[in-house]
């Protein structure tokens, strides 16, 4: 399923990524942040919401990148460049991830940065949305995120662009060590 | 019709980015859906939507209830009615309530119903569309073209002037670039709006939870950033199962921008959290606004299946030409006219229902499985009733009624020698056009009718006997037609009797919405044709064909009129048309075409009525095969020509471009032949290239047959 979600979701402009261990995740975030000139300055942040993979690693490396903050607040979501978050599911027939974003601070991480990194086990791909409806019960969720792709438009003149009113790049990262956030 | 109407129809068609945008979507539509289908079971899907939809319809007083006490229960606020000036005051007041400046609001057609906008705009608060294309025909001033693709009609110079006077700075035409400084400009507007309006994708019963849609991503904005969330919801998106989501998201995207899912889904089931701790004010409106009329009445329950993908556009051979504004301010298109007759006033679809060709396009590729071009029949039948027909159509159906006195007419018409186009009466019968030499000529009428030449045909005696059904076109333009199937028929050991008290097949007068006069035409044909016992009655024009075999009994249901419904029964049952029944008579060794013939390629084209409602398209083209010719297929070759009975008459505007692109795509399979089975589409394909020049013949295929007869 891993295959079909990877074909799918770079059918719609995402970059997947996926690594064995929550080391190597944590390696390819930070290298990314550098290479995509996260810093200090507004801008250029990047906000990581809550997330049950933070729990699991040592910190420290993470500590020492200037402008990656671990506090969401809206003010700092609208000038932060990046955000990442952990996703709860993903379906493969669409390429699409699913999140419960109850708590604000994931979709604002999600919806007004220009590049959204989203973690997810490899172990959460599920075939499709009527499987993911017998997981995911408006009980458990006043807010059921959906993501497929990259923020897109065709309102002018038919042509597809990327980028309107959400991130304009979308980067997903699989880990097989890590659990199912379910 | 209104010269105001007929204007805004000249300004369209000769709008040259309008007609472009669309007709370039229309083409790559097409492809791209057919591929976001690929492995999809279509049909079985799309009869579960309607059986889900149609459950919905058919319960929304209990739905709307439930609904409501389940989002209750999660802490929303329901409200519902079904007063539209309800819905406004309802806004207002929580807007004031709460001390609300500035709204921001995702695209939601059910505001646009009411003209929420404006309302709130005078009530001093500021209201900002975020889609993309609503805000820039909000910055023009103008009304959305397109369900979908609201701006489809502008190009990016219109757009970028637009924005350049907005942030005071000479933009350049740049896609991207002006798809960032919306961004940017918007930005702001989400972050202090104090309130967010969306509508609803669909509404789930069984857990009180709105399902938001969107690409751009600003429904997530408008739901996140301001601490009031108001959704306006139609009680026609209500779902019975949370399940039902599933169902619904597998065709929607697909069939509204070839995705197989929009790039943001989100489900909302109560508050969550604002940006300050607090809980999200939530409102849901349910609003009626003349649904559950409309779900009480048979016919046009079904209309509230419709999921609003707007394929039904982007498939219509009409609207790629005309776009949204000729339709009204709101709901366009073929469903647009449905839902404008019941949410506005059935008087206001008077001009606009005309538009529908009827050729059926919309009715194959609708998810919700509406039969849109029946519906509109049905607005015609009723703005029919309540207003009567025009002066000069009652004289006509007059005449129509009386089969002595119309086919004499024909006839004194052919002494004349004219093309139908001449002599008082004719130029204003319904079938045969009048002044419209625009773009097409026209035949003349034969000098001797096929029921004339008939009694001249020596026939072989056979055992089986078929009667057949010849239609004004055969009867009186194309006598030949006529005489080659009785030359196939007789080759596979078939008497052809010819009734002659048969009469024009009610056509029409019913797509004139002239329903008393087409059952008149309907029970003098079937006395006439179940006179005598035969083993079919065969038909070489489709539209006659699907008048004898559908419509005949539709027109009675309609009318309640039970009398004659099972002898229609009997006539629809031995009705067949010419290529079905030929097929047959060659599978089973009855008929044998000459063999090993080479007669270089033809093209083919779709009549409407054979393909989409008869659902004959093999046949044909197996027969002329088998007869020795290489089929090539034309682009689109199952699009509508643009003849539609009398709507060439009465939208030449419309059906004249709807020609030229069908000749075109003949002329570029490069064959030397293009066949059909319709008359009427000969009349207008032939008409067209006898105009335009070009030497391509327009045949219909019982001629290209009777040619190919082993002897
Ligand atoms: S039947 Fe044809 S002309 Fe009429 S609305 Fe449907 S697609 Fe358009
Ligand atoms: S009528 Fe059918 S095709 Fe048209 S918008 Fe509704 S669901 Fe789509």
């Amino acid at each position: 399923m891993y295959e079909q979600f990877k074909a799918r979701a770079e059918g719609v402009s995402a970059e997947v990524f996926r690594f064995n261990t929550r080391m190597e995740t944590v390696e390819f975030i930070s290298g990314f942040l550098r290479r995509e000139g996260i810093s200090d300055v507004p801008g250029s942040y990047a906000l990581w919401a809550e997330s049950p993979f933070l729990d699991g690693i040592d910190r420290q490396a993470l500590d020492k990148i200037g402008g990656l903050k671990f506090e969401v607040t809206r003010d700092l979501a609208a000038v932060a460049r990046f955000g990442i978050s952990q996703m709860n599911w993903a379906m493969a027939d669409t390429g699409t991830l699913v999140q419960d974003s109850s708590a604000v601070e994931q979709r604002l991480v999600s919806s007004l940065t220009e590049i959204h990194i989203a973690l997810i086990s490899t172990g959460s791909i599920l075939p499709d949305m009527p499987t993911l409806l017998t997981r995911l019960h408006p009980d458990q969720s006043a807010y059921i995120a959906m993501i497929t792709g990259a923020s897109r438009t065709a309102d002018i003149e038919r042509v597809l662009t990327i980028g309107v009113h959400g991130p304009s790049r979308l980067v997903i990262v699989f880990c097989d060590e890590l659990e199912g956030a379910n | 019709m209104e010269t105001e109407f007929k204007e805004s129809i000249n300004k369209a068609v000769n709008n040259a980015n309008l007609t472009g945008a669309l007709g370039k979507f229309s083409e790559a539509y097409k492809v791209n859906r057919a591929k976001a289908y690929e492995g999809i079971d279509f049909e079985e899907l799309r009869g579960r939507i309607a059986e889900l939809k149609s459950y919905a319809a058919g319960h929304l007083e209990q739905l709307s209830e439930e609904f409501a006490k389940n989002a209750e229960a999660r802490g929303a606020k329901v409200y519902r009615t079904s007063e539209p000036a309800q819905v406004r005051e309802y806004i207002l007041k929580v807007a004031r309530e709460n001390g609300v400046k500035t709204v921001v609001k995702s695209k939601s057609m059910a505001t646009e119903e009411i003209h929420l906008n404006q309302y709130l705009e005078e009530a001093g608060i500021k209201v900002g569309e975020t889609d993309l294309g609503e805000w820039i025909i909000q910055l023009a001033g103008q009304t959305p073209s397109h369900m979908v693709m609201p701006a489809i009609h502008m190009t990016k110079e219109e757009v970028s002037d637009l924005f350049s006077k907005e942030v005071n700075e000479r933009l350049s035409s740049d896609i991207p670039r002006l798809v960032k400084v919306a961004r940017e400009q918007l930005r702001p507007a989400f972050l202090e709006a104090d309130m967010g309006i969306s509508g609803g994708n669909i509404a789930v019963a069984e857990t009180g939870s709105i399902v938001l849609m969107t690409n751009e991503g600003n429904a997530r904005l408008v739901t996140s950033l301001p601490k009031i969330h108001i959704a306006l919801v139609g009680i026609e998106k209500l779902v019975a199962k949370y399940s039902d989501v599933a169902t619904i998201l597998k065709a929607l995207p697909r069939s509204a921008t070839a995705q197989l899912l929009t790039s943001y889904v989100s489900i909302i089931s109560g508050p969550s959290p604002n940006t300050d701790g607090s809980l999200k004010d939530l409102h849901i409106i349910l609003m009626d606004n003349r649904r559950s009329e409309m779900a009480a009445d048979p016919k046009f329950k079904q209309a509230l299946q419709c999921i609003r993908c707007a394929s039904c556009l982007n498939v219509c051979p009409v609207f790629r030409l005309v776009g949204g504004h000729v339709f009204g301010k709101i709901y366009t298109g073929g469903i647009g006219t449905i839902l404008t007759a019941w949410f506005d006033e059935l008087k206001k679809s008077d001009e606009i229902q005309g538009l529908c060709i009827q050729c059926g396009a919309c009715k194959d590729v609708c998810p919700a499985k509406i039969d849109i071009p029946e519906l509109i029949m049905e607005i015609r039948r009723r703005l029919v009733k309540d207003q009567g027909l025009p002066m000069i159509q009652k004289a006509i159906y007059a005449v129509v009624n009386n089969r002595k006195l119309f086919h004499g007419m024909l006839r004194a018409a052919s002494l004349a020698g004219k093309p139908f186009t001449s002599g008082g009466f004719v130029r204003h019968l319904p079938l045969f056009l009048a002044d419209l030499t625009d773009g097409r000529s026209l035949p003349a009428i034969a000098a001797e009718p096929f029921r004339d030449r008939f009694k001249k045909i020596k026939q072989p005696k056979c055992r089986e006997k078929a009667a057949f059904y010849a239609g004004c076109l055969i009867d009186f333009a194309y006598p030949e037609m006529g005489e080659s199937l009785v030359k196939i028929l007789n080759k596979a050991g078939i008497e052809v009797i010819f009734p002659e008290d048969q009469t024009c097949c009610g056509a029409p007068a019913r797509y004139n919405g002239a329903y008393e006069v087409a059952a008149g035409n309907a029970v003098d044909n079937i006395k006439a044709l179940l006179a005598e016992d035969v083993r079919y009655v065969v038909s070489a024009c489709p539209t006659c064909t699907v008048a004898l075999d559908h419509e005949f009994i539709s027109t009675f249901e309609s009318l309640g009129q039970t009398e004659w419904i099972p002898q229609a029964k009997e006539l629809a049952a031995k009705t067949i048309d010419f290529s079905t029944l030929v097929k047959k008579l060659v599978d089973e060794g009855r008929l044998t075409l000459k063999e090993g013939q080479q007669l270089g390629t033809i093209t083919y084209h779709d009549s409407c009525h054979l393909k989409r409602t008869l659902k004959v398209s093999e046949q044909p083209r197996e027969l002329l095969g088998k007869a020795g010719y290489q089929i090539k297929e034309m682009f689109e070759c199952d699009t509508c020509c643009g003849m539609g009975g009398s709507y060439s008459m009465k939208l030449p505007e419309i059906s004249g471009p709807i020609l030229q692109r069908k000749l075109r795509n003949i002329r570029e399979t490069g064959a030397a032949t293009v066949a059909m089975d319709c008359p009427g589409c000969v009349m207008q394909i032939r008409g067209g290239f006898d105009q335009s020049g070009g030497d391509v013949k327009v045949r219909h295929t019982v001629e290209l047959l009777a040619e190919q007869l082993k002897d």
